[in-house]
């Protein structure tokens, strides 16, 4: 069964586009251009070799990048493919991950005249093979929540899904990926949902943390119903639609704001999805927050659950404190991990947390590859327990993930 | 099991026609503070002194019981018979002192009221230090 | 059914308010005009008393009324706050001195009108709105009564405006603080509203951020929730996204003499903030070279947080782990009276603390930053 889809969606015909050739020519930059200041502690063979992680875990957050366009050209309808070359459709890349920008990609991990994470044998080698992974969940990130057209949204994320299967599924047993959504259609979206879910490689929903609306809305949930019929989780992945400013007070001047804002956001939408009722109404869905920070959960909850206990009455259906809900079904992916430096700082820090929350089952192990959060294989804080480790990148990523 | 009992002291606190429905009052039995609410002509009486912060319950104010079914729906029922605490708002069910949040853990402790006649005050084992108790009269009787 | 009539409270007795025999300060109450016409209209010029008559306060909010999200409490108000003799809840000094001030045993009331003038859209307008506002305080508070210190309160969308206030108050005693609030236009690290922050800076004056405003973005980076307690948990990250501008825009690089303290937000966020800026700057410096050191620094020496409404942890002792990520001397305790939300001294701290931290989080951090000096 699994493929069957792609295979039926692979390309009618090939579309000559020489035209993009120089266009996409024009948006690719050489990566030996990238200088950072804090690029000293590049990481060395020596690394690799010493890593303190346990091989066959389960990597929850890696990103397949979209080379251009013209790739996802064979994998659109007809309309759609003649309507991206006749109006010159730009990349749908965002300014929240600037191609040449540090974070972006690692140092080491970047392609030499390529995107970051464009090429499948790079993320083999790079990640699966470094990290001696099991199965990773491939999240593309590419702007199609942006649009405001819902049509060429629809066409775009069906595109990609469709590539996804065919250029990555198809050619690497150990990775899975998440379904990209038009959230601008939410009944669009629950059938591009209904669609993939019979394929068993795409283990997850994927959305963005700043969409139109906040993600409680009701207006969402036909996506949640979907994803919940299908026994999918829903993935929440840093980034904006940018129909908003990106905090609260208004547009940052820098991209270091900006994604500073995003764990801002995942705040948010933590309120958002217990109070508006999510887990009342869809009570075996879970959530996955993904590129969070994940530190600021615990003081979120306090703050969340002492007002509840005051305000209960404006939202009824919430019935248990926020800190239970959330323990229940919301996860999180453990890059980029916002804890302090210096030697089993982070790591005592983490597990302070961890009783702060009062559950070990939240946190998913994630390589976050190709972005730069980390050198080596430091993809968790040195020092933790293998208890720890071992819950982190497999039990809860299997716990979470049906189809894993 | 008769020798650990101890008998429960009753308080006269009010006379019944001072406490029309409505009507509320802060009593003090010992040094404890206590709630006092006639609601519809039935009495309840709770510990005055919300368990979360302190705050005075006999000026919160009284709604009803929303519950839901599912997001979107809100059903109201048993009017006045929940006190909102006047600080932070927590909402406690008079009849049984439990909170809505937390209902297992957070409660503020009821006291039994019964109304008896003047006649049965005199005779005790009633405690009405500052009432001159009348046999034409009905009194608000707070159990401890 | 009773008549809600019913429910009005005989208020001869209101000894509960719960005593408090520590000495504190409460570096956020809330004062507001009982009578506009009677206690503002004689510091505000006749052209902006008939604007005000005419054309009322007009944020960047829809509703003339009252706020984008009804309240939780009537005036968001504990329901015991209101003044016997009618006037809203902090409208009335002799009531504020019995019912809080004595009580409670506070050496030093910080006073943050809000609603004053700030976040209009009229400039014009919320410049006279503001003065009018600081010239009230000192005539009906801090000239009567020596525990109460006042806020400059400031025209913050129109820098010129805010610092022409600022140095007009700058060494006078009955003020302690410049007064913001948290939902600004833009980011307060934007180069528009640095000249405010220079002028407090050289004034001596910390820079109180207050939760609320009205800068017309929605609450999340995602759009308008639906309810009122949503829009309250907001305001943490309001105050997560301006101290994120302040460092990474180089005000703080800027004013090495700034002081800011953050109001009624909480406290536990902070320290998932620094860590994460921490990271970010190490990895993104090139783009933003003004700023010289690890965020979390100037955190440290610049920032200062009041407690209320201070987050309450399911294992209590579990907050004594934030406080300490923090520092003991940066928090100031606030108690928001008379607003809902109120926390009360007694129940602040949630286990055994040293008398020193003690005395530092309820009083002695808040006198030494703020330095109240007594007026002539």
């Amino acid at each position: 069964m699994a493929g069957t889809i792609g295979a039926a969606l692979l390309p009618r015909k090939r579309l000559q586009v020489p035209t993009l050739t120089l266009y996409i020519g024009r948006t690719l930059h050489p990566s030996k251009s990238i200088v950072s200041p804090v690029s000293t502690a590049a990481p060395t063979l020596a690394d690799t070799t010493r890593s303190p992680l346990p091989a066959g875990g389960i990597c929850c957050d890696l990103h397949p990048g979209v080379p251009s366009n013209a790739a996802l050209l064979p994998y659109l309808e007809d309309y759609w493919a003649d309507t991206v070359q006749q109006r010159g459709v730009h990349p749908l890349d965002t300014i929240g991950y600037p191609v040449n920008a540090p974070l972006t990609c690692r140092p080491d991990w970047r392609i030499e005249g390529q995107k970051p994470g464009t090429s499948l044998e790079r993320l083999r080698t790079d990640a699966l093979d470094a990290f001696g992974l099991s199965a990773a969940i491939a999240n593309c990130i590419y702007g199609v929540q942006l649009l405001f057209s819902e049509d060429m949204a629809k066409a775009f994320a069906r595109a990609i899904n469709s590539w996804l299967a065919a250029e990555w599924l198809a050619k690497e047993p150990r990775l899975r990926a998440s379904i990209v959504v038009p959230t601008q259609s939410p009944e669009a979206a629950a059938d591009e949902i209904d669609y993939w879910a019979q394929d068993r490689r795409f283990v997850q929903v994927l959305m963005i943390v700043m969409d139109e609306l906040p993600l409680g809305r009701r207006y969402y949930w036909p996506i949640y119903e979907a994803a919940a019929r299908n026994g999918l989780p829903v993935g929440i992945h840093a980034g904006s639609a940018y129909k908003h400013p990106v905090t609260p007070v208004g547009w940052p001047s820098y991209l270091v704001e900006d994604y500073g804002a995003q764990s801002l956001a995942f705040q948010a939408m933590t309120t958002s999805l217990i109070c508006e009722g999510v887990f009342a109404k869809f009570p075996d869905l879970k959530v996955v927050f993904l590129e969070s920070g994940v530190t600021w959960l615990p003081a979120h909850l306090w703050r969340l659950t002492k007002f509840w206990r005051g305000m209960r009455s404006e939202i009824p259906w919430v019935t248990e404190p926020p800190w239970e809900i959330a323990r229940r079904h919301i996860r999180l992916s453990t890059q980029p991990l916002d804890l302090p430096e210096g030697d089993g700082e982070a790591a005592a820090t983490l597990e302070r947390l961890i009783e702060h929350l009062r559950s070990d089952e939240m946190f998913l192990f994630a390589t976050d590859y190709p972005h730069w959060q980390y050198d080596g294989l430091a993809a968790l804080p040195e020092g933790l327990s293998q208890d720890l480790i071992r819950k982190m990148m497999v039990d809860n990523p299997r716990a979470t993930y049906a189809r894993l | 099991m008769a020798a650990t009992a101890r008998a429960r002291e009753k308080h006269v606190v009010a006379t019944l026609a001072e406490m029309p429905p409505g009507a509320r009052k802060l009593v003090k039995i010992g040094t404890r503070e206590i709630a006092l609410f006639n609601i519809d002509g039935e009495f309840f009486a709770v510990l005055d002194r919300c368990p979360h912060q302190g705050g005075s319950l006999c000026k919160g104010r009284l709604i009803g019981l929303v519950e839901s079914d599912q997001p979107g729906e809100y059903h109201y029922s048993r009017p006045q018979q929940i006190v909102r605490c006047p600080w932070h708002g927590w909402e406690f069910d008079l009849r049984t002192g439990q909170s809505r949040v937390d209902p297992t853990s957070i409660r503020v402790r009821p006291y039994p009221v019964e109304v008896a006649d003047g006649s049965a005050v005199r005779e005790g084992p009633y405690k009405a230090e500052v009432f001159d108790v009348s046999v034409e009269d009905q009194y608000v009787v707070i159990e401890l | 059914m009773t008549p809600p009539t019913a429910q009005i409270l005989d208020r001869a007795d209101d000894k509960h308010t719960g005593k408090n025999t520590l000495a504190i300060a409460d570096c956020d109450v809330h004062v507001v005009p009982g009578d506009m016409q009677r206690e503002l209209f004689p510091f505000l010029e006749k052209r902006w008393q008939d604007y005000m008559a005419a054309y009322g306060s007009r944020p960047r909010q829809g509703f003339a009324g009252g706020p984008a999200y009804p309240k939780g409490q009537p005036d968001a108000a504990r329901r015991d706050a209101y003044p016997p003799n009618g006037g809203k809840p902090g409208s009335n000094l002799e009531f504020m001195r019995a019912h809080h001030l004595d009580p409670l045993n506070v050496q030093m009331a910080v006073l943050n009108p809000l609603r004053t003038g700030q976040g209009m859209q009229n400039l014009e307008y919320a410049t006279a709105f503001s003065r009018a506002i600081n010239d009230w305080q000192v005539a009906e508070w801090t000239s009567k009564e020596p525990r109460t210190k006042a806020s400059v309160v400031v025209t913050y969308e129109d820098a010129p405006a805010a610092v022409k206030e600022i140095e007009a108050r700058a060494g006078d005693p009955n003020f302690v603080q410049v007064l913001l609030l948290s939902r600004s236009a833009e980011p307060f690290g934007q180069k528009r509203y640095l000249p405010m922050f220079e002028a407090a800076a050289a004034s001596g004056l910390p820079v109180g951020i207050h939760a609320f405003g009205y800068g017309g973005a929605p609450v999340t980076g995602g759009g308008w929730p639906s309810y009122y307690l949503e829009e309250m948990i907001g305001h943490a990250q309001c105050q997560q996204a301006l101290l994120m501008s302040l460092v990474m825009e180089g005000v703080f690089e800027r004013c090495p003499d700034l002081k800011i303290v953050l109001v009624e937000a909480g406290f536990a966020w902070l320290p998932s903030l620094c860590w994460r800026m921490d990271k970010l700057w190490a990895r993104m410096r090139d783009e933003v070279p003004h700023v010289k050191r690890p965020p979390s620094e100037y955190v440290r020496e610049q920032v200062w947080l009041t407690t209320q409404p201070m987050e309450e942890p399911e294992v209590k002792p579990h907050l004594l782990d934030t406080v300490k990520w923090i520092g003991w001397d940066k928090l100031l305790f606030a108690t928001d009276y008379p607003h809902w939300d109120f926390d009360h001294p007694d129940h602040a701290l949630p286990v055994r603390v040293t008398e020193e931290q003690k005395t530092g989080f309820f009083l002695q951090n808040a006198l030494d930053l703020y330095k109240p000096q007594p007026v002539a």
